[in-house]
C-alpha cells in the first residue's frame, strides 16, 4: 500500500519540461499505453480457459484431421483482460464525448438494451427450436413490426435486413419483383447526385443502371430536372429524406406523385429517420419502401462497425413481395413463415436474404429504445436533434460557411469556402477536431459541395455540451484563420497516434500478421 | 425523459438564439399535410423498471436453450463463452464506437480487428480475409458474386449439401443479375459427381464442410479440378470449431472460404447478429468484398492500423463496388477475437476435440435404439438421425418435456417426404452425458410409440 500521507505533490514540484516532448523508456505516456499484439506477448501453448479432460475415443472425422499446427496465439485471462482494455482505451467513443459524424447517427446507447438483449429467454434462444417454444421471441418481432409500421404510416415491414444496404437490396429486389409480375422490364433508377454510395452499389446488384438527378440551388432534388428524367423505362427513385444536405425535401409528395404517375416505385433511404420521427410519417409522403437503420434512430450500439439492423417498411403494392421469413398471427399463437408456398402469402416473394431470421439481438435492443421513449418521446427525439443541429448552425454560420439556407434538420453541412487562403483543408480542420478532445464530423460528403463537413449532434447532447463543442470549432476557425496553419497541418498531436500513412497500407497491403521470417 | 438532457429553458433558449419561437417553425419544409398533429397512437414512455419488466415478461414465454438438455445446431451453434468476452465488448470504448473512419482515434478497434483477420486467415488456412460480414449466408452470397468478378463466368454451382438457407441466399442475390445457379438435389453433393458438372462457363464450385448432414469430405481433387478450368472452389464452414479437428479448406486448395463465426464468442440470439468470415487467397484481394484493415504507419513511423483498399467499395466506388455492404459485424468480431484469443491453438484444439469426443459418444447412445439410425459415416459435432416416426412429431413431443433435441430436415426441406423422419442432433461442450442419457431415454419414448 502507498503511503502518502504528508507527502502531498504540488505543482511547484513540477518542471519546465513540456509533457509534448517528454520521451519514457517504455514507450507508454502515463495512462496512455503502448500495445503489442496477441502474437507478439502470447503463444501457441498458452491458454485462458479450462476444459474437461478428453477421455479416450475412436475419432469419425473421416481422416480428414488437421495436423499441423495452425498458429493461434493464447493469452490467460488477465494478459486477455489487460490486452483488450488498453486497446479499448485508444478509442473514441459516444461515451466519452460528442461524436458529430453526420448522417450516422450517434447517439447514446442505453444499457438497459444490452441488459434486456441477454437475458437467457432472449439472448440464448436458437433460431430453429420448436415455434413452440419461441413465442416470446416472435412476440419481440411482432411488437417491433407495430412501432415500425405505426411510426412510418406504412402497412408492412420485412425484418429480415442485417444493414441499412442490406435493407436498399430489400427493398429494391420488392421493387423490382413487383415490376416483373406486372411483366415490365424497367431499367433505371434514379438517384439525386448527394446520394450515399450504398445506393448506386445495391441498385447494381439487382440489375438496374443508375441516373443521377441534379440537385438545385437549394440543396433539393430539382424537380423539373427529375420529372424530364421519368422516362417509361425507370423503375424507381432512390431518395433520402431528409436528404444527405441536412434537408427536407419540400417538394417530396410531387416527386412521389411523379414517379407514381409514370409508374415506378419511391424507395426512401432512411438513414436520416432520426430528424422526422414521431413527427412525419414516410407513408403520408407516398414511399413505396424505406429501410430504418435500427443502429441509428433507434440507438442500437455501433460497435465499431456493426452488427446493424435494417427492417424494410413497404407500402400495399410491395407488401406482397416481402422476403421470407416473416411473423403472422396463426390460430395457436405466433406462426413463422420460412418458406415459399405457391398456394399461401408468399407465394410473390423474392426470396430469402439470410439464413434464420434476421437480427433479433438489434430488434430486441431498438424496442426496448422505443418503449422507453414511448409515442411522446421519439417525437422529442425528432425535435431535440433538429434544434440541436439548428443551434450549431447559428452559432457557427458567422465564422464557418453554410452550404444551404436554414433550417437544417437533424444535421447541418457546410463546405470550406470559409478555408478559402489559409491553407487548411477540411480534412486537417477534421484532425484538428481531434485535439480538442472530439471525434471529427463527416467530411467530403455528401459530393455536392467542396469540401463538405457534416455535423449531427443528435439528441443525447446537453445545451453544455453543444456549447463547449462551439467554442472548439470557433476557436479553431479562429486559428485557421490567422495562419496558425500548422496547428491543422500535423494534427492530430494529443491522439494515441500520429496521422497514418493509408497510401502505404493500400499500395502494399498487409492483412495479418505472420510469423517473422527469422524464427 | 431520462435519455433526452436539453430542459424545456435550454429548449427555449436555443430557439431564440436561432431566431424562431415554435419547435416547429424548424419543421418548416415538411408539408404541412404531412406533419402531424397528434402523437402517433403507441404508448407514452415507461421507466426503465417498467420496460425491464415487460421485456422480462416476453422472455418469459420462451424455453432458453441453456435451461434444459440442448441438441440444435444447423448452423447456428451453443458454446460456452467465457465471462470474459462480454464484459469486454461491453466496455464503451468498443461499444460505442462508429466504424474506424479515424484511425488515430480508433486504434482499439483497428488493431481487434486486424488480430481477427490473422486468426481467420490462419483457422481457414487462407492468406487474407476481410473485416467479416453479416453472417454466414449472406459471406457465401458475395463469395458466389465474388467468383464471377475473378472468373470472369457466370455459372455457378451448389453442392446439394450446402445449408439449404444459403442456398435460399444465393438464389436471392442471383436472382436479378445475369449469374446461373445451378443448385444440386440434396443427394448430389459427393466430389466426383460435382467434378462431373464443371464446364468452361463455370465460375466455382460451392461446397460445405462439415456439410449440412455433417458429412466431412477432402475437397482437394475438386479444388483440382476447377483450378484446371479456371474456376474457384468455395467452401463454406457453418461450425468454425470443426476447424480445430477437421483438415482446413484453405489446405484443401480453396479460394475462397466463408463461414458462420457465431459459433467463437457469440450466443445464439435467435438467429443474430451473428458475424460472417470471409478469407481468400492474396491475389484476389483487390475483388474481394468488405471492409478490410491493413497494418501501416503513423507520422511518427509508429505502427499503427488503417482501413484500406477501399477504392473497391461503395462509398468510393459507387456503382462499380465489389459489394453494395458498408456495415460489419463489428462487435461480433471482437467477441469472436477475444474468445479465440483465450483460447489459443491449445484451446482450440482441446475444445474441438471434446466437442468431437461428445458427438461420437451420443451417436453411439442413439444408434443403441431399435429404430433409430445414425446416417453418417463421419461427423464432427453434428449429426443426422433417421427414426421410425415423423422427427417433427417427435422433437415437439420431446420439447413439451422440456428437452430440445435437435432440428427436424422438415424444417428446411418441407417438401421432401423422404426426410421426414431425419434430423439433425448437434453436441457441444455444454452437453452433459446426464443430458445425453435424458434426450435417449426420452426419444426412445417417442420411437417405441
Amino acid at each position: 500500500m502507498l503511503n502518502n500521507q504528508g507527502r502531498q505533490t504540488d505543482v511547484g514540484t513540477a518542471s519546465q519540461q513540456t509533457s509534448n516532448n517528454f520521451t519514457t523508456h517504455s514507450g507508454n505516456r502515463g495512462l496512455e499505453q503502448d500495445e503489442l499484439l496477441i502474437y507478439e506477448i502470447g503463444d501457441t501453448k498458452r491458454t485462458g480457459v479450462d476444459l474437461e479432460e478428453v477421455w479416450d475415443f475412436e475419432p469419425r472425422l473421416g481422416g480428414v484431421t488437421r495436423d499441423n499446427e495452425i498458429g493461434l496465439a493464447g493469452l490467460t485471462e488477465p494478459e486477455t483482460m489487460r490486452h483488450y482494455t488498453r486497446l479499448s482505451r485508444k478509442n473514441y467513443a459516444i461515451d466519452m464525448g460528442l461524436y458529430p459524424l453526420g448522417s450516422c447517427t450517434m447517439k447514446h446507447n442505453p444499457r438497459l438494451n444490452e441488459k434486456v438483449a441477454r437475458l437467457p429467454g432472449l439472448g440464448d434462444i436458437h433460431p430453429l427450436q420448436p415455434i413452440s417454444t419461441v413465442q416470446g421471441a416472435l412476440e419481440v418481432m411482432d411488437n417491433l413490426a407495430h412501432w415500425l409500421k405505426t411510426l412510418t404510416g406504412m402497412p408492412a415491414v420485412a425484418m429480415s435486413p442485417k444493414a441499412g444496404a442490406h435493407g436498399e437490396l430489400c427493398g429494391l429486389m420488392a421493387i423490382r419483383a413487383a415490376l416483373d409480375k406486372r411483366g415490365e422490364n424497367r431499367s433505371i433508377i434514379l438517384a439525386p447526385e448527394s446520394a450515399h454510395g450504398t445506393n448506386p452499389a445495391t441498385a447494381t446488384l439487382c440489375g438496374y443502371k443508375v441516373k443521377s438527378i441534379p440537385a438545385n440551388k437549394q440543396g433539393r432534388v430539382d424537380l423539373d430536372a427529375l420529372k424530364s428524367a421519368l422516362t417509361p423505362d425507370v423503375a424507381a427513385i432512390m431518395l433520402t429524406n431528409p436528404n444527405t444536405c441536412g434537408l427536407f425535401e419540400r417538394d417530396i409528395i410531387e416527386i412521389a406523385k411523379a414517379v407514381h404517375s409514370i409508374g415506378g416505385y419511391f424507395y426512401c433511404d432512411g438513414a436520416n429517420f432520426n430528424a422526422i420521427v414521431g413527427k412525419v410519417r414516410p407513408g403520408d409522403l407516398g414511399v413505396d419502401a424505406m429501410h430504418i437503420n435500427l443502429h441509428k434512430t433507434f440507438s442500437t450500439p455501433h460497435g465499431g462497425g456493426g452488427p446493424g439492423a435494417g427492417p424494410v417498411v413497404l407500402s400495399k403494392a410491395l407488401e406482397p413481395f416481402a422476403p421470407v421469413p416473416y411473423v403472422i398471427h396463426g390460430d395457436h399463437g405466433f406462426e413463422l413463415v420460412e418458406h415459399i408456398s405457391d398456394k399461401g402469402d408468399s407465394k410473390d416473394s423474392f426470396g430469402r436474404m439470410t439464413a434464420f431470421h434476421g437480427q433479433m439481438g438489434m430488434n430486441i435492443r431498438a424496442l426496448a429504445f422505443m418503449m422507453s421513449h414511448g409515442a411522446d418521446g421519439l417525437a422529442r427525439v425528432a425535435e431535440d436533434s433538429v434544434l440541436n443541429a439548428n443551434y450549431i448552425l447559428a452559432s457557427l454560420k458567422d465564422v464557418m460557411t453554410a452550404s444551404f439556407e436554414g433550417p437544417c434538420m437533424h444535421e447541418c453541412l457546410f463546405d470550406d469556402r470559409f478555408l478559402h487562403g489559409t491553407g487548411v483543408a477540411t480534412l486537417d480542420f477534421a484532425k484538428a477536431m481531434i485535439d480538442e478532445g472530439y471525434h471529427p464530423m463527416t467530411m467530403y460528403f455528401p459530393l455536392v459541395v467542396h469540401g463538405a463537413m457534416l455535423i449531427e449532434p443528435t439528441e443525447s447532447e446537453s445545451k453544455q455540451s453543444v456549447d463547449q463543442f462551439i467554442g472548439s470549432l470557433r476557436h479553431l476557425v479562429t486559428e485557421a484563420k490567422a495562419g496558425n496553419k500548422e496547428l491543422f497541418s500535423g494534427a492530430p498531436y494529443l491522439a494515441p497516434l500520429r496521422r497514418l500513412d493509408e497510401t502505404l497500407a493500400a499500395r502494399s497491403p498487409i492483412l495479418r500478421w505472420s510469423k517473422p521470417e527469422n524464427e | 425523459m431520462r435519455y433526452l438532457p436539453l430542459s424545456q429553458s435550454d429548449r427555449h433558449e436555443m430557439l431564440a438564439t436561432i431566431g424562431v419561437s415554435h419547435i416547429n417553425d424548424l419543421f418548416k419544409d415538411v408539408p404541412k399535410s404531412a406533419l402531424l398533429k397528434e402523437p402517433v397512437d403507441l404508448p407514452n414512455h415507461k421507466s426503465e423498471m417498467e420496460v425491464d419488466r415487460e421485456m422480462r415478461a416476453l422472455a418469459g414465454k420462451n424455453i432458453p436453450a441453456g435451461s434444459v438438455p440442448f441438441f440444435c445446431g444447423a448452423g447456428a451453434y451453443r458454446h460456452y463463452v467465457p465471462s470474459t468476452v462480454d464484459h469486454l465488448i461491453q466496455r464503451g470504448e468498443f461499444l460505442t464506437a462508429y466504424t474506424p473512419y479515424q484511425p488515430e482515434i480508433s486504434q482499439g478497434t483497428l488493431q481487434a480487428l486486424y488480430e481477427f483477420q490473422s486468426q481467420v486467415a490462419q483457422i481457414t488456412g487462407m492468406e487474407v480475409s476481410n473485416a467479416s460480414m453479416y453472417d454466414g449466408s449472406t459471406a457465401c452470397g458475395e463469395a458466389v458474386l465474388m467468383a464471377r468478378r475473378v472468373s470472369r463466368k457466370k455459372k455457378a454451382i451448389l453442392s446439394g449439401s450446402l445449408h439449404p438457407q444459403y442456398i435460399e441466399v444465393v438464389k436471392t442475390v442471383t436472382k436479378f443479375t445475369d449469374d446461373v445457379a445451378v443448385f444440386n438435389p440434396v443427394d448430389t453433393y459427393a466430389v466426383d459427381d460435382l467434378i462431373a458438372q464443371i464446364d468452361d462457363e463455370t465460375s466455382c464450385v460451392v461446397v460445405q464442410n462439415p456439410d449440412f448432414f455433417g458429412n466431412i469430405q477432402d475437397f482437394s481433387k475438386l479444388a483440382e479440378a476447377l483450378h484446371e478450368k479456371n474456376a474457384l472452389l468455395i467452401v463454406v464452414v457453418t461450425e468454425i470449431v470443426s476447424l480445430g479437428a477437421v483438415r482446413s479448406p484453405g489446405s484443401m486448395g480453396a479460394d475462397i472460404v466463408v463461414g458462420e463465426g457465431q459459433s467463437i464468442g457469440n450466443g445464439l440470439s435467435f438467429g443474430g447478429p451473428y458475424v460472417g468470415l470471409f478469407a481468400t487467397r492474396q491475389k484476389y484481394v483487390r475483388t474481394m468484398p468488405g471492409r478490410v484493415c491493413g497494418q501501416t504507419v503513423d507520422a511518427d513511423g509508429k505502427r499503427g492500423f488503417v482501413l484500406t483498399l477501399s477504392t473497391r467499395e461503395q462509398h468510393i466506388r459507387r456503382e462499380k463496388a465489389t459489394s453494395n455492404i458498408c456495415t460489419n459485424a463489428g462487435l461480433c468480431t471482437l467477441a469472436f477475437t477475444i474468445h479465440m484469443t483465450l483460447l489459443g491453438e491449445k484451446g482450440f484444439r482441446h475444445l474441438a476435440h471434446l466437442n468431437h469426443a461428445k458427438a461420437v459418444m451420443l451417436a453411439d447412445k442413439l444408434s443403441h435404439i431399435k429404430g433409430v439410425k445414425v446416417l453418417n459415416k463421419s461427423f464432427f459435432n453434428e449429426f443426422t438421425i433417421s427414426l421410425p416416426i415423423d422427427a417433427a412429431y417427435a422433437i415437439e413431443k420431446m420439447a413439451e418435456a422440456k428437452i430440445l433435441g435437435g432440428v427436424p430436415l422438415s424444417r428446411l426441406y418441407p417438401d421432401h417426404e423422404n426426410l421426414k423422419n431425419q434430423m439433425l442432433v448437434a453436441v457441444t461442450e455444454t452437453v452433459t452425458e446426464a443430458d445425453m442419457d435424458l434426450f435417449v431415454s426420452e426419444l426412445k419414448e417417442w420411437v417405441k410409440c
